[in-house]
């Protein structure tokens, strides 16, 4: 292998550490820059709009993964269970107060900021709701709720839009403008959004790649990093279009070549499974869970986990003729704010358009919101794409619930029967 | 009308995992049903529609649950498994229609469950405003007057404003007599028994409301009447409660732990205006108000300012309770993560409280309790300033 060839492998994946890495910095030195930190949530976040005032977001959830690929979430878990938070409950929230009562040092070991304003947007998930109101009892700042309907019924309503809408001009600017002390630019924001359609139509480009043979990309495990930049702190920056520049540039190459996606193990140019997931992934055992799919030559052609900041490939772009309507519509049109037959069709379209050997669900005891009604969506895609599907159950970031010994042994069977009914056809 | 026969009907109500009383009262009016789950559903606006809401709770203790279970994960609480139950089983055929109102995840993740299961019948995932403000309003009229519309098209009666009003009125009368029956406990707790109030609750769910408020008007008539033996229990708030229900059992335990349970928020659905609803020219906006303004305090509410527990506070104190019990279904989220705010605002006031979780099914009553009774003497010992 050349050096070229080298260096187009790995360039998307050092530029995203790099950037990633920046930020963090940037918020480490947030107070003596006079920049003010807005907490908000992925799903459905008002990057753009964030940016557009001179702020900097954190994102919770992003610090809770961090720490479980880190593997420190389980110690922080434990630390928000001694303060009388169940077992029972979302450990994505444990993780981050278990985080904050331990001196809120980020997953850089840089610390982070407190909150000059908690955005909170509770997109496709109710536990965001409860997990402001916790922080809101730690942190002396204001808050401000944006309620972004579910699309309950397949679609999105003009009255769902206007709502959003007239919340993000009523309340949610006048907020940012108050704790930032600037006015609100439209025109700054407009091209922050034509930015973001140029990035998002070089995601979507990535996740069609899939559709080659072999697939260039692992659409989950890789797939988990090609969104870093897009659902963060840099969606409507330059920095962002030319990372997924890079990384178009990658895979096209990878396309070309014949090659498959870069896992930890090397190269998976055998595929002998394309496989669509559902769920979240378990961050403290991410490279186990990888390592036992590629062990099987599985490579994941679709995800619907990579979706949970926005769904590009049913047309959706930020449109800077429509800003704050179209930030609306991006807030409705994450994953997990689809109803659950919606959630069906999309898989479904997965499983025929990537032309998948069948389907993974793995179920997170987390995650209400994606977890219930999993098994009916098991059945129901089973039912409709003559497709076998097959079940796992973790966690997102508490090691207690990973058992790699039942995961594999479950992926094995599963594996041999998909062999056997090939044998059979 | 005696307080057993009240009891017993209400008891033969909940027992009843047919619900032929809905059957026959459909049979009666040649009319239909909604059903609906915890906690903020209008049942004024289906009423209105000359339609009967049928307050769906899962399937308590004596359901057996034969396909349920293959719905829904080990992780995730009981009552959208025994709601399932009741569905597949057909026992819950008799609706035409389901309102799954926004309070979790889970009953959201329901209602399109609902939509793939149960094909043609009317399914409704009801977004309640979470922004009390102007925005909020003029959703939720959106959303209330999209239920009218599907009301009037399911029922094939018109709500007119005049319907409307009268609805209003008869649940309005209904919310006074609970409120009366909640104030009567709390003032001799050893005449209305807990186990009783809660039957009666239960029976809300299912009864015509004007036949329910009947009901009610019987029992505290009869109950004033009777004289039952003062007995030296601890006054508690339980709280938790507002979506599975506890098992019969359970409540029954503990009042005999020696709690007098003062006030609670099961059956929540059923009294959770706190006020009178408005009579006038535009009841649906007067619905809409009521829901934005006056509304109980529950872990699936935003609390928007920095009172987060003061509505439990208060209710402490209004009631004269001396300690708080916790109890919530395994697995909620919204009333789990609830818990250590509220419990900081409790141990700040210096009101004594205990948790525990429970399932609409749990046989750990005895577990229970003991932890309930080993409070209340902590508090008789202790006090509970
Ligand atoms: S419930 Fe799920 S979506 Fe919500 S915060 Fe937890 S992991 Fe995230
Ligand atoms: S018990 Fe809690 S988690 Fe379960 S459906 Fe009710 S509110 Fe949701």
């Amino acid at each position: 292998m050349n050096v070229q060839q080298k260096i187009q492998k790995e360039d998307s994946m050092i530029m995203q550490k790099e950037m990633i890495a920046g930020h963090f910095e940037n918020l480490a030195r947030a107070g003596e820059n006079g920049k003010k930190v807005v907490y908000t949530f992925v799903p459905g976040n008002l990057n753009e709009l964030i940016l557009a005032f001179d702020m900097l977001p954190v994102h919770p959830e992003v610090n809770a993964l961090q720490s479980g690929m880190r593997k420190m979430s389980g110690d922080y878990i434990q630390e928000a269970e001694k303060f009388g938070h169940s077992e029972d409950v979302c450990a994505y929230v444990k993780c981050d107060i278990g985080m904050m009562k331990k001196g809120n040092i980020g997953p850089t070991g840089l610390p982070l900021p407190k909150p000059d304003l908690l955005l909170l947007s509770y997109t496709g998930c109710f536990t965001f709701l409860k997990w402001f109101e916790i922080l809101k009892k730690e942190y002396d700042c204001p808050i401000v709720l944006l309620q972004v309907p579910y699309q309950a019924e397949g679609k999105i309503t003009r009255e769902m839009r206007d709502y959003v809408t007239r919340q993000l001009e009523e309340v949610v600017v006048p907020a940012l403008e108050k704790v930032s002390g600037k006015k609100f630019d439209p025109d700054r924001l407009k091209e922050m959004l034509a930015l973001s359609a140029q990035a998002e139509d070089l995601l979507v480009e990535v996740w069609n790649s899939a559709k080659n043979k072999p697939s260039p990309i692992d659409a989950y495990f890789g797939g988990v990093f090609y969104i870093g930049p897009i659902f963060t702190a840099f969606r409507g920056l330059p920095e962002c279009v030319d990372y997924y520049k890079a990384l178009k540039a990658e895979v096209n190459y990878r396309i070309k070549n014949k090659l498959g996606p870069v896992t930890p193990e090397g190269e998976l140019n055998d595929q002998k499974y394309r496989i669509v997931v559902e769920g979240p992934p378990s961050w403290p055992n991410f490279r186990d869970f990888w390592k036992i799919l590629t062990d099987e030559g599985v490579v994941m052609v679709a995800s619907t986990y990579t979706k949970v900041g926005g769904l590009f490939e049913d047309g959706f772009r930020h449109d800077p003729d429509r800003p704050l309507e179209s930030l609306g519509e991006y807030c409705m049109g994450c994953y997990t704010n689809h109803s659950l037959p919606a959630r069906v069709d999309i898989l479904e379209k997965y499983i025929k358009d990537f032309s998948a050997d069948g389907f993974m669900i793995h179920s997170i005891k987390s995650c209400n919101s994606f977890s219930a009604g999993q098994l009916l969506i098991m059945s129901e895609l089973e039912k409709r794409t003559g497709k076998a599907g097959v079940f796992i159950e973790s966690d997102l970031v508490d090691p207690r619930y990973f058992s790699a010994a039942n995961i594999k042994n479950r992926l094995e069977s599963y594996f041999q029967m998909i062999e056997t009914k090939r044998a059979g056809a | 009308m005696k307080v057993e026969t009240i009891i017993k009907r209400c008891e033969d109500l909940y027992d009843d995992l047919d619900f032929n009383y809905v059957k026959d009262w459909k049979e009666k009016n040649k009319a239909r049903a909604i059903g609906f789950m915890p906690v903020y559903a209008p049942r004024e606006l289906i009423h209105a529609a000359g339609m009967l809401p049928v307050g769906i709770m899962g399937g308590g203790d004596n359901l057996e649950i034969i396909r349920g279970d293959a719905y829904f994960q080990s992780y995730i609480c009981r009552i959208p498994r025994s709601t399932i139950e009741l569905g597949v089983s057909g026992r819950l055929d008799f609706l035409d229609g389901m309102l799954f109102p926004a309070i979790c995840d889970v009953i959201r993740n329901l209602s399109g469950m609902w939509q793939m299961m149960f094909k043609g019948k009317y399914v409704k995932y009801l977004d309640v405003p979470q922004n009390f403000g102007v925005e909020g309003r003029e959703f939720y009229l959106t959303e209330l007057a999209g239920m009218a519309k599907a009301f009037e098209r399911v029922s094939g009666n018109r709500i007119t404003p005049e319907a409307l009003n009268h609805s209003i009125g008869l649940y309005n009368k209904n919310r006074q007599l609970i409120t009366e029956l909640y104030d009567l406990r709390s003032r001799m707790p050893h005449q209305v028994k807990t186990a009783e109030l809660f039957l009666l609750m239960r029976a809300s769910n299912i009864l015509e409301v004007s036949e329910h408020t009947k009901m009610l008007r019987d029992y505290i008539a009869a109950i004033s009447d009777s004289e039952r033996p003062v007995r030296d229990h601890v006054r508690v708030i339980v709280t938790g409660t507002f979506c599975e229900q506890p098992p019969l059992t359970l409540v029954k335990a503990l009042e005999n732990s020696g709690c007098f349970i003062v006030d609670d928020d099961w059956v929540l659905g059923n009294r959770y205006q706190l006020e009178p609803i408005a009579i006038g020219d535009n009841p649906i906006e007067a619905l809409a108000d009521a829901y934005l303004d006056k509304t109980v305090a529950t872990a699936s509410r935003y609390v928007p300012g920095r009172d987060k527990g003061d509505y439990l506070v208060k209710q402490v104190r209004e009631r004269e309770a001396e300690g708080v019990i916790f109890a919530a279904p395994s697995f909620c989220d919204p009333a789990l993560l609830d818990r250590p705010m509220i419990q900081d605002v409790l141990a700040r006031e210096n009101i004594p409280y205990t948790a525990f979780k429970y399932a609409e099914n749990t046989g750990q009553i005895q577990v229970i309790k003991e932890q309930t009774g080993t409070f209340a003497d902590s508090i008789k010992l202790w006090g509970s300033q």
